[in-house]
């Protein structure tokens, strides 16, 4: 067994579950807000903005974010341990690694954050 | 055959170094990459991989250190191939005969337990290239299924167990590029996904 402590959830099929799950919320979430601008071509602001303030709205705004910030964690992290390691880049290769996860990590939480403001500002 | 070209080199140039042994596909020890694809030497035919008037071109299989010419340093092939346990723990008393499996039993292990380790599949595998210390490779994953799906075997939970971080297994991305190249015709591919449904069976 290979051990790591930066993955998600720390164990390859966790991820790969929560990979799998988030990818089908943001596809639904996604392609019904598209179908939604198809069914409404002449959208005004007061029915965009109706439509972002119901409660059922939200929850699912905020689920697709929570899911797009998972699944870009699980991602990112992945392409970091491909491509920013020590064979690719040489004694450096951990801090970079770290740093880079750290990066997204922190970027993730921001727009989080700022996504909850926004939804909730509405 | 490729192989046949590389004898008439040696002969001409007994320098030359490659690994051969049974010359019918059979042994595995003749993977090489062919015009751009892993392969036996030995069962390809020139004819299949050159165009007419074109050119054919033999590299070592990519991604292990070479050691000379197309000899690679295969350690790394095997060491994870030692770490799925390529063989039958069973804990319960040996029977007086062999231990019997039922024809369908014995059925399961069909596509699997052909594999030659000739490492073709590993060596075209992207993630084995990225991380040939960490995940196991397609070659050591389809023996891994062998004997999980072997109804002699005991020690499934513990197998499983060792499986489930993040490279082992999960670092397959279904690319495909074992599949397209195993001179045997084998899966991995399906193995792994066949592992993935196993572990996800224990854990949910
Ligand atoms: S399917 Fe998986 S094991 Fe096979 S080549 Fe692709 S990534 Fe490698
Ligand atoms: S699965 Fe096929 S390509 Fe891979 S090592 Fe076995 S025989 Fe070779
Ligand atoms: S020489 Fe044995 S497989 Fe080619």
């Amino acid at each position: 067994m290979v051990t790591n402590v930066t993955s998600f959830g720390r164990s390859g099929l966790y991820d790969w579950l929560v990979q799998r799950i988030t990818a089908v919320i943001l596809a639904v979430y996604f392609v019904t807000l598209f179908g939604y601008l198809l069914l409404n071509p002449d959208l005004d602001y007061q029915q965009w903005q109706k439509l972002f303030s119901a409660t059922w709205m939200r929850i699912a705004s905020l689920m697709a974010l929570m899911a797009l910030c998972a699944h870009a964690w699980i991602g990112m992290w992945t392409i970091s341990t491909d491509y920013l390691t020590s064979d690719m880049l040489g004694g450096k290769a951990t801090v970079i690694r770290f740093f880079f996860q750290t990066a997204c990590v922190v970027l993730m939480f921001i727009y989080l954050v700022w996504g909850i403001q926004i939804l909730w500002g509405i | 055959m490729v192989l046949d070209v590389l004898e008439l080199l040696k002969r001409k140039d007994p320098s030359i170094t490659y690994r051969r042994s049974c010359r019918e596909g059979v042994c595995g020890s003749d993977g090489m990459n062919i015009n751009g694809t892993n392969g036996l030497a030995c069962i390809t035919p020139v004819s299949s991989v050159v165009k007419s008037g074109g050119k054919l071109v033999i590299r070592p299989l990519p991604g292990l250190p070479v050691v000379r010419d197309l000899v690679v340093d295969m350690t790394v092939f095997y060491k994870q191939f030692e770490k799925i346990q390529p063989f039958l723990i069973n804990n319960t008393p040996a029977p007086a005969i062999e231990r019997l499996q039922s024809p369908e039993d014995r059925e399961k292990l069909d596509g699997l337990y052909e594999c030659i380790l000739c490492a073709c599949c590993s060596t075209n595998c992207p993630s084995f290239w990225w991380n040939p210390e960490k995940f196991i490779g397609p070659a050591g994953l389809l023996q891994a299924y062998r004997f999980l799906a072997d109804s002699r075997d005991t020690a499934i939970n513990e197998r499983l167990a060792n499986l489930e971080d993040p490279f082992s297994v999960f670092r397959c991305r279904g690319i495909m590029n074992c599949v397209a190249v195993c001179p045997k015709g084998l899966n991995p591919t399906r193995a792994i996904g066949h592992i993935r449904s196993m572990l996800l069976q224990r854990a949910t």
